[in-house]
């Protein structure tokens, strides 16, 4: 029963919400059938297709429900049409035709994450509607207090009836504007739970994994869009390193992982992804940084890593996106594959007209390249003016022991 | 579903520029008469600047009549429409078309749902 609910419940409550026209309505009935199924299941067997299973009953629930509503608003005799609402499919076969709209779900991506929500209310309805994540689970992955949490979906839900807010696919022509924070949503849940902040590991695990599903469905949903392939590339890449890149507790950095913990045959899917979203259309920021991210992975050792080809694609990602922080990654890959002073030049740079003079990782950045360079007085400071800046707890235990071993030398 | 889209211009003191008024009437009357052939249009106005606007508060128990407009805000409410909309997402091509930089500088678009007015017993 719990296996169908994660796995289904987000394709079952798209459903529902169409038939509808409510999301909480949708919620209910879907409970309700969920309830159901957990007396007749244990009694009759589970049956052949247990999804449609749900949605034919909670569609039957939905029906009820409104003929009440019209029975009571016309002011006729109460209950006289009421069917036994315990009538529940008994006799259902399997016959799923109920279930094929795919469509249903790539509505419900749009409508969670309809720029006319803030991001927050996209997040949180996206996880609990199309991943199937209870209010608690979302609330313990993203640190919140759970009465938050609601708040937060309920304001989105309210936001969603009262404005207007449509269950449909966007025209072709509105498409990619409308991708944009939808995808968005995807990578920021899967980013809760890859960044290494604090927090139950195992929710932080299953962001990472619902991010990924997500991608997933949206390339099955609207195939060959270049830039949800290259997406999914990404966040396959990123999360490949997943068990090398903490050693009880503590940070490895990519030079310094065990290189036997990635997960190979999931870089080769992301490579092959991106080589698909690549054929498929034109590029984009989410296909450079997985293709930088494949650079790294497919280098079987450090001193392997492309450095000049991550410098040119860090590049093109700049003509997308022109922030500091991709001009700093930039001049980090230009230290390592055109020399360290050419780099440093750069962050130098950077730093007197960037505005990232207060930010933690380009101190941490020029420290790495003088501590290469040998000169460790220069980087012992920059490491500690890097530790002044940030209080995250595992990149400072990371950058304390970086700070040792210059000073040691 | 009805809209009411409110327009909010920073207000340069002598209105827009003689080249963009033509641009600015232009574009209002093109949504105008969109608007009104597909039936849709409910209201538009036009409103005076912020400079001339009164407002009366209630305050200690009592209404005051105080010169200006109701917030000291960078950009003042310049005008509005109110038309049919399927849902939001035909709001938003709607709002996009309407020209926001009526009193002379940028400005912006607020889309409102119009609630029903309770009936009168």
């Amino acid at each position: 029963m719990e296996a169908v609910f994660r796995q289904e419940s987000g394709r079952i409550i798209a459903t529902l919400i169409r038939l509808a026209r409510s999301f909480d309505r949708a919620e209910e009935a879907m409970q309700e059938a969920f309830a159901a199924a957990l007396v007749a299941w244990p009694e009759k067997g589970i049956p052949q297709n247990p999804a449609a299973w749900i949605t034919a009953a909670a569609h039957r629930k939905l029906i009820d429900r409104s003929r009440r509503e019209r029975t009571r608003v016309e002011k006729q005799e109460a209950l006289r049409y009421e069917s036994p609402s315990a009538a529940l499919p008994e006799d259902w076969t399997g016959d799923d035709s109920a279930m094929h709209f795919p469509d249903d779900r790539l509505r419900l991506i749009f409508t969670c994450c309809h720029p006319a929500l803030n991001q927050e209310g996209q997040v949180a309805l996206t996880l609990r509607t199309l991943g199937g994540l209870t209010t608690g689970e979302i609330a313990r992955a993203f640190l919140l207090p759970e009465p938050t949490l609601a708040q937060r979906l309920v304001r989105a839900k309210r936001k969603i009836q009262e404005a207007g807010i449509p269950y449909e696919v966007p025209p072709p022509e509105r498409l990619e504007e409308r991708l944009a924070p939808v995808r968005a949503v995807i990578y920021l849940i899967f980013n809760e739970g890859y960044v290494a902040t604090a927090g139950d590991q195992l929710v932080r695990r299953d962001l990472c994994a619902e991010g990924i599903r997500l991608a997933r469905v949206l390339c099955d949903l609207l195939a060959g869009d270049s830039e949800n392939l290259g997406l999914l590339a990404l966040m396959l890449l990123h999360d490949s390193r997943r068990d090398a890149r903490m050693r009880s507790g503590a940070l490895v950095t990519l030079e310094e992982q065990d290189r036997s913990l990635w997960d190979r045959p999931q870089i080769e899917e992301g490579i092959y992804t991106l080589r698909h979203a690549m054929r498929s259309g034109p590029p984009g920021p989410y296909q450079l940084q997985a293709a930088i991210a494949a650079l790294h992975a497919e280098a079987a050792t450090p001193a392997d890593t492309d450095w000049a080809q991550i410098g040119l694609l860090y590049g093109g990602l700049l003509e997308f996106t022109n922030t500091p922080v991709i001009a700093l990654n930039q001049a980090v890959a230009i230290a390592m594959s055109s020399g360290f002073q050419e780099g440093l030049k750069r962050i130098d740079a950077l730093s007197a007209s960037g505005g990232l003079e207060q930010y933690y990782l380009l101190h941490a950045a020029r420290a790495d390249i003088l501590r290469r360079m040998g000169r460790a007085r220069e980087a012992a400071a920059a490491y500690r003016r890097a530790l002044e800046l940030t209080g995250n707890q595992i990149e400072r235990e990371f950058l304390r022991r970086r700070l040792a071993e210059v000073a040691a030398e | 579903m009805q809209y009411m889209f409110l327009i909010y211009s920073e207000e340069r003191p002598e209105g827009p520029p003689p080249e963009e008024i033509e641009r600015i009437m232009s574009g209002h009357w093109a949504v105008m008469q969109d608007a009104r052939q597909k039936g849709v249009l409910r209201a538009v106005e036009r409103l005076k600047p912020s400079s001339v606007a009164t407002t009366v508060r209630t305050q200690n128990g009592g209404p005051v009549t105080l010169d200006g407009p109701f917030a000291e805000t960078k950009e003042q409410l310049a005008g509005y429409y109110i038309l049919e909309c399927k849902d939001l997402d035909e709001a938003i091509e709607w709002a996009k078309r309407i020209p926001s930089n009526c009193k002379g500088l940028e400005g912006g678009i607020e889309i409102r749902p119009v609630a029903d007015i309770p009936q009168l017993p």
